[in-house]
Order: C-alpha cells, then sequence, then structure tokens
C-alpha cells in the first residue's frame, strides 16, 4: 500500500512532466516550425495590421458586405474570446422570434430579394465564430452586394468561386464560402476605389 | 441523405480498417513482446518503472489493482484540483484570470479524472494556459489510458486459469499511455495543425475588424481572438474519448475543428480505440470471432439510431419552413437542414453523425449545440448514452460494460436451457451474475434518482434554460452525461450552480467508480477458475443468436429502465406540436 502509493506519485509526477510539457510544448515548437500561419491562428492582414482570422467569422453590418450567419456570442456577435450557441431548443418560440427578425432585418436590407431565405442566413451557428456562409446564402446576397457595393455580378460571382471551399472528394464537408475573406477581398476593392472611405481607426 | 449515408459508412469502414492493426498492435503491447515499437520506446519504458519502483513482472489481485487505480486517480484529482484553484498566481497565464472558484474547481477535477469531462466553465474566458496544459491535457492522457487498465484486468480473467494475478496497474498505465496514445495524438496533431487548428502560447490576438459595428450604442473595432496550445490538447480530447473542449463552443470552433477534414477525422478517431480494443480482447481471449461478434452487436445498435438522427436534422426545422426558410438540401449548394447551433462547413448531416458517434463513445464532444438539435435527435443522444455506453463507449470502460452485458446475456440464455452458463469457456455463477448487475445498474439508478431530485428542487430547476419538455430534457441530459461519463451537455442548463456542481461532480465519480470496480472483482474471481470445455449447452459467443441476444439484452435494459423519463422529454417535444394541431382542428 505504502509502495504503491509512492509509485503512484513518482510515476504521476512523470508521465504528468511527459504529457503535460514536453508533448505540448514540443508540438508547439514543431507547429510554429513547420505550420507557423495555422499554428497562430490563421490571421489575414492588410497593410501590416491584424484583420481578422480566415477562420473566424466576423460580424459585417454594412449592405455592401455579404454579412456572415447570424451569431448568439455575449456581449458583442463574433465574440472570439466568447464562443458559443444559442442552445435555443427547436421549439422555443424565441428561436422562431429571432429567425423572424433575421428575415425581417435581410428583407429590409434588399427589398427586391424574392424566393425563401437560406436557413443559414437565419440560424445562429455552433461556435457563434462560423466564418463560413453557404454557396446559396451567397448568392441570395448578391444583387444587394453588387448594388450596394457599386460592383459588377460577374466581378463578384468570382469572388464568391475564388473563396469557396469545396467539399473533400465531394462527400466530406459542404460547399461553403469563407465570407472574412470574401469581404476582405471586397474591401480592397472598395478601397482602392476611394481612398477616403476607409473606415476611422 | 445519401451524401450523409456514404459519410456515415466511409467513417465506419475507415476506423474498423483503422482498428485491426491497432489493435493487434495494443496486443503485442501489452502482452510484453519484444518488437519494433518496444526496441524504439522500450528504453523508456524501463527509464520510467526504474525511477517510479515498479517491478514489471509482478502480478496484483484485483483488489491491489483496483487500489492501485483509486489511489493514483486520487493523486490526480488532487494535483488538478490545486492547480485549477492556484492558476492565478502560476505561470503562462497571459490572460491573467483568476484561481477557478471552488465548487467548479472541484467539479472540473472529478470530471477530467473520471474521463467524463463535463464543462461548467468556458475554456477561453476562464483557463490560463497552464492550467490547460499541465492540468486538463494530463488527465485527457491520463484518465483514457485508466479506462484502459479497467478492461485489461476482465479480459485477462476471463482468460486466465486458476491464479489471482490480473496483470500489474502500473505497467498497463504506463505501456497505454508510452505505446498508444502519445504516438497516435502526435501522429494526428501534425495533421490538425496543418489544417489550421492553432498551437502556441501567445497571449490572445487583437484584430481590427474589417467592418466596425454600432453595438447598443458602443462602436466595436476590435475582435479579440482566443488562441491557446489547442491542437495538443485536441487529438487526446478525442483519442482518448475525453471530449472536452479547449474553447467553450468544443468541437464547433473553427480553431479546434477548422476544416472538414479535421472533422471527419475527430470522428474516427473517436470510435478508434473502443474499436480497437474489441480486435485486441480477439487477440488476448484468441476468439477473434466473438470479437467480431461484439463489433457486429454495436454497429447493430448504432447504424439504425444514428439514421433517425441524421435523417430529422436533414429534414430541418418545421416550424422555420412556415416562416419560408428554405431547409431543402442541395448538395450543391449546401446550407440545409436544421442549421442552429450548427456550422456551415460540416453541415445538419455530418453534425448529427458527429453527435451520434460523441454519445455512442463516451466522448461528449459537439460540433453543434446539442440543445437545438430536433427533439428525436436528442433523444438519440440521451438513448445512446442510456444503454450503458456500451456502442463503442469509452475506451476502455465501454468494453467492460459491454463484457457485463455479455455475462448477463449468457445468463439469460442459460436460464433460458436450464444449464449453468458459460462465457468463453468459463463457467458464470452467481457472484458473477452479481457483480454483472451491480456494475449495470448502478447508473439507471443514479441517473432517475438523480432527475427526480433535480426536477423536485427550486435549485435543480432553476438551471433550465428552454421551456416546456425540452427543459426536462436538458436535466435528464446533464444526469445521464455525468452518469454515463459522457461529458456532453445541453448547453442551455446553468450548470455553474453549487447544487449542479454537487450533482454532476457526485454522479460522475459514483459511475465511473461503482460500475467499473465490481466488474474487477468478477474478474478476479472469473481468473481463479478453470476453463471448461464446450458442450452441447453452450451457448456459443459468435453466432447470431448470441448477437440478438446481447442487443437484445442491452435495449432492453435500455428501454425499460429509460422509456418513461424519455418519454416526458423528448418524446413529448416530438409530439407536442402533432398534439397541438390535432386540439386547434
Amino acid at each position: 500500500m505504502l509502495r504503491d502509493l509512492k509509485t503512484a506519485l513518482l510515476l504521476f509526477l512523470f508521465l504528468a512532466v511527459m504529457t503535460g510539457c514536453i508533448y505540448p510544448l514540443a508540438m508547439t515548437v514543431i507547429g510554429q516550425a513547420v505550420f507557423p500561419h495555422q499554428a497562430n491562428g490563421s490571421l489575414l492582414r492588410m497593410r501590416g495590421q491584424v484583420v481578422g482570422s480566415s477562420l473566424i467569422g466576423q460580424y459585417f453590418r454594412e449592405r455592401r458586405y455579404f454579412w456572415s450567419r447570424p451569431s448568439a456570442t455575449s456581449p458583442v456577435p463574433d465574440d472570439a474570446a466568447a464562443s458559443g450557441a444559442s442552445n435555443l431548443g427547436p421549439d422555443n418560440p424565441e428561436l422562431l422570434k429571432h429567425v423572424q427578425d433575421r428575415i425581417g432585418r435581410l428583407r429590409r436590407a434588399d427589398p427586391h430579394a424574392r424566393g425563401p431565405v437560406p436557413v443559414d442566413l437565419v440560424t445562429s451557428s455552433g461556435s457563434g465564430l462560423d466564418p463560413d456562409i453557404s454557396l446559396a446564402a451567397a448568392n441570395y446576397q448578391l444583387p444587394r452586394v453588387a448594388q450596394a457595393g457599386g460592383i459588377s455580378g460577374s466581378i463578384l460571382r468570382q469572388l464568391i468561386r475564388d473563396n469557396t471551399i469545396k467539399p473533400v472528394g465531394g462527400f466530406i464537408g459542404e460547399p461553403v464560402v469563407d465570407v472574412v475573406r470574401l469581404d476582405l477581398a471586397l474591401d480592397r476593392i472598395y478601397s482602392s476605389k476611394h481612398r477616403s472611405v476607409k473606415t476611422p481607426q | 441523405m445519401m451524401v450523409t449515408l456514404v459519410l456515415t459508412a466511409l467513417v465506419l469502414i475507415v476506423t474498423i480498417a483503422l482498428a485491426i492493426p491497432l489493435g493487434y498492435y495494443m496486443h503485442r503491447v501489452y502482452s510484453g513482446e519484444e518488437f519494433w515499437a518496444r526496441r524504439m520506446l522500450g528504453p523508456l519504458e524501463r527509464f520510467l518503472y526504474k525511477i517510479s519502483g515498479i517491478r514489471q513482472n509482478e502480478e496484483m489481485d484485483w483488489k491491489r489493482y483496483a487500489t492501485a487505480l483509486l489511489i493514483f486517480n486520487l493523486l490526480g484529482g488532487i494535483f488538478l484540483y490545486g492547480l485549477l484553484l492556484l492558476q492565478g498566481i502560476l505561470p503562462l497565464n497571459p490572460e491573467h484570470f483568476a484561481g477557478v472558484p471552488g465548487g467548479s474547481a472541484f467539479n472540473t477535477a472529478v470530471s477530467f479524472v473520471t474521463n467524463t469531462n463535463w464543462q461548467d466553465y468556458a475554456g477561453e474566458s476562464t483557463l490560463s494556459y497552464l492550467a490547460q496544459m499541465l492540468g486538463l491535457t494530463v488527465q485527457n492522457f491520463l484518465s483514457a489510458a485508466v479506462g484502459i487498465t479497467l478492461v485489461l484486468p476482465i479480459i485477462r480473467g476471463i482468460v486466465r486459469q486458476k491464479t489471482d494475478g490480473l496483470g500489474n496497474f502500473w505497467v498497463d498505465l504506463t505501456r497505454t499511455v508510452l505505446y498508444v496514445l502519445l504516438p497516435l495524438s502526435t501522429l494526428l496533431g501534425f495533421v490538425f495543425m496543418e489544417q489550421g487548428v492553432v498551437q502556441t502560447l501567445a497571449p490572445y490576438v487583437h484584430a481590427h475588424l474589417i467592418d466596425p459595428f454600432n453595438w447598443h450604442g458602443r462602436k466595436i473595432f476590435h475582435q479579440i481572438i482566443a488562441l491557446g496550445p489547442v491542437a495538443s490538447q485536441e487529438v487526446i480530447k478525442q483519442l482518448g474519448n475525453n471530449g472536452g473542449g479547449f474553447f467553450n463552443a468544443n468541437s464547433a470552433h473553427p480553431f479546434e475543428n477548422p476544416t472538414a477534414l479535421t472533422n471527419f477525422l475527430q470522428m474516427v478517431s473517436m470510435i478508434l480505440i473502443p474499436t480497437a480494443l474489441v480486435f485486441l480482447f480477439g487477440h488476448m481471449t484468441q476468439s477473434r470471432r466473438t470479437a467480431w461478434a461484439i463489433l457486429v452487436a454495436m454497429l447493430i445498435l448504432f447504424v439504425p439510431l444514428t439514421l433517425v438522427s441524421e435523417s430529422f436534422e436533414l429534414a430541418g426545422n418545421p416550424q422555420l419552413t412556415a416562416l419560408h426558410v428554405a431547409q431543402a438540401n442541395r448538395p450543391s449548394l449546401a446550407g440545409g437542414g436544421n442549421l442552429e447551433g450548427v456550422e456551415d462547413r460540416f453541415g445538419s448531416g455530418a453534425s448529427a453523425l458527429f453527435a451520434s458517434i460523441a454519445t455512442a463513445t463516451s466522448t461528449g464532444a459537439a460540433n453543434s449545440a446539442y440543445d437545438s438539435l430536433m427533439p428525436l435527435s436528442g433523444g438519440v443522444n440521451l438513448f445512446f448514452m442510456q444503454m450503458g455506453e456500451t456502442v463503442f463507449g469509452g475506451v476502455g470502460t465501454g468494453l467492460a460494460t459491454m463484457l457485463a452485458f455479455m455475462v448477463f446475456a449468457v445468463f439469460l440464455g442459460g436460464l433460458m436451457v436450464g444449464r449453468t452458463p458459460e462465457l468463453l469457456g468459463k463457467k458464470i455463477e452467481s457472484f458473477e451474475t452479481k457483480m454483472a448487475s451491480l456494475s449495470i445498474l448502478v447508473m439507471p439508478l443514479l441517473v432517475l434518482v438523480g432527475t427526480a431530485i433535480a426536477v423536485s428542487t427550486a435549485a435543480g430547476r432553476a438551471g433550465v434554460f428552454n421551456p416546456g419538455a425540452h427543459g426536462f430534457s436538458e436535466i435528464l441530459y446533464a444526469v445521464t452525461s455525468s452518469a454515463n461519463n459522457n461529458g456532453s451537455a445541453f448547453g442551455g442548463l446553468g450548470a455553474d450552480t453549487r447544487f449542479y456542481n454537487l450533482l454532476t461532480g457526485f454522479c460522475m465519480l459514483i459511475g465511473r467508480y461503482w460500475s467499473y470496480l465490481p466488474l474487477l472483482a468478477m474478474a478476479g474471481s472469473l481468473s481463479r477458475k478453470q476453463k471448461v470445455p464446450a458442450g452441447a449447452g453452450t451457448l456459443v459467443t459468435h453466432t447470431p443468436i448470441f448477437i440478438s441476444l446481447l442487443v437484445g439484452v442491452i435495449l432492453l435494459f435500455g428501454a425499460l429502465n429509460f422509456f418513461p423519463a424519455l418519454a416526458l422529454g423528448p418524446i413529448a417535444e416530438q409530439l407536442v406540436p402533432v398534439a397541438t394541431h390535432l386540439l386547434v382542428r
């Protein structure tokens, strides 16, 4: 019994050092050396400034950007230091109210839009940080962005194609558009068009 | 649906294809064979034995094996508890988080030591990098290894004759970490990092938003992006059936599970070791056909329930269809089904599959918000856990429970033909049956009594987030998850209260040790017995009859114990719209 206690102490100590220090630190060193971009958060930069991560969704409010999926994080949407979902049950009246509000916002931003709203634009994501929208959601917003941003539909379609992630082998995953990279590309176009409109810092 | 079916089949096929060699490899590791892996890691293994005072060939009887296991877990728990309390004054805390409050620290320590990984906190706003690495990652490894040490002596009990020796706990534990968990984690970690899982000790990043916005009168310019040593924890979280997320959103978080490919690999790695252990069982007992029978029984239970969950998620939420929302699932455009709480890159079908795997194994990871699953999909999650975590189950513990059910099945079979039942040549007598029953019946007792306490006290009801039957499901889910050491949750439930910290903490402890220590006692009794040759009355353990008997026993056990509770929760929730419709008409 006493000998087992001593063994337990020593073995725990050594295994803790191996799995809790050596292993994660070695992985960090390898990650930083071999995959520095990914290991540091796949950060996106513009003029030397970090403007986000291609994996972390941002909240877009202006009509000239493609909007992300709704986010349930608190206190602000797409809070990347407080991930989380709405946790609303499928028949919770509050969920239906949220969905109705979101449909209303989309319709108000684009009164000419026809047809049903893609479901991912009116439901909040699991992490609250979904960087993607479905192709359906991108297509739905395209006329609005073209009109508000003054960009031709064909350029937008090309941008959407450039930022589409295709399923691996056709069935692992879904075809989605990385809306952060897409809007960053749009932002580059807008700021080269008229430099003065660049958002204040 | 077609795409999801193909994905489901592929996950299972890839897992089984990898589990066959892994099971053989593990057999060679545990039998002490000299082979290539031993030549590489043997010196380190022997070094650990030497400095810890472990005698490699010393055999332990079940009591000493159990004592060693309990001491080791107690130490680990105290260490983790202390680390969580003190993280505020320890290094590697770039966000300057204070120590974790006592109730939550107790709950978390119990949770990670018992391989449950139930979380009443949000990782990125609570824990320092040191607590994540030296606290949680360590227990991700060790609790998984302890799970495997729970099943090895049980298998040895079936195999060995006329001995008390069931192996050496320290040796089994060391070999599991050194030869199985660490190498697999390192390999998979590379892939995860390449795909975008972060791995850094740098502080959180402040990003300048592309489109700054006004939020309740405040202009928001920045986004704080939480980082951390995630990849090293993420891999063992899945491989070891732990399931506790580095971040609050768990595997839905893009830094934990950035692509469809990592999602696929996470699903495979959750079932990999539990399946490999079934093959290990086949090698150790020299009865590979029994191993396949166990696997078939698991698949018979797993596949239909998973398909139910997937079809409900893909069909979407009927209430949204009424609002003119497009939920049709078109593979070319994506974005169909019930997407509340689901990430677009996975889609609703793959998320339902992930949910089924995470609850059929005792992982409890989540790549979507389970609270927002359609009622019966959430019900499938619940039922997978309520079958006692046998369908794949936890690493080690899943197979251990399955063996208890097998004892039960041959016992029933024996009753039917009036013969003393045998399992792989060992006579199953009253002691073995008692221990197996005890092990199996502790869990339903915990779940039903725990849920009853929670729904009948104000403190229990205070945590409920969603109204109606779904609120009851939230409570039932929390108690089921903790008593089965699963750890997933209907996240709406406010679980960081004194009441829930104590209730779930208690359920996790009893669910872990009272369920498996009786099986060690059973192994102790089995190993003393001599094998008897199979006769005409022997129920052979690899026939379709045995498989159906086993499946029947598990289903009956789950259904008889939990059907009333399920009827009050997910089933009622599914039927409410129908009933309302009929009444209004």
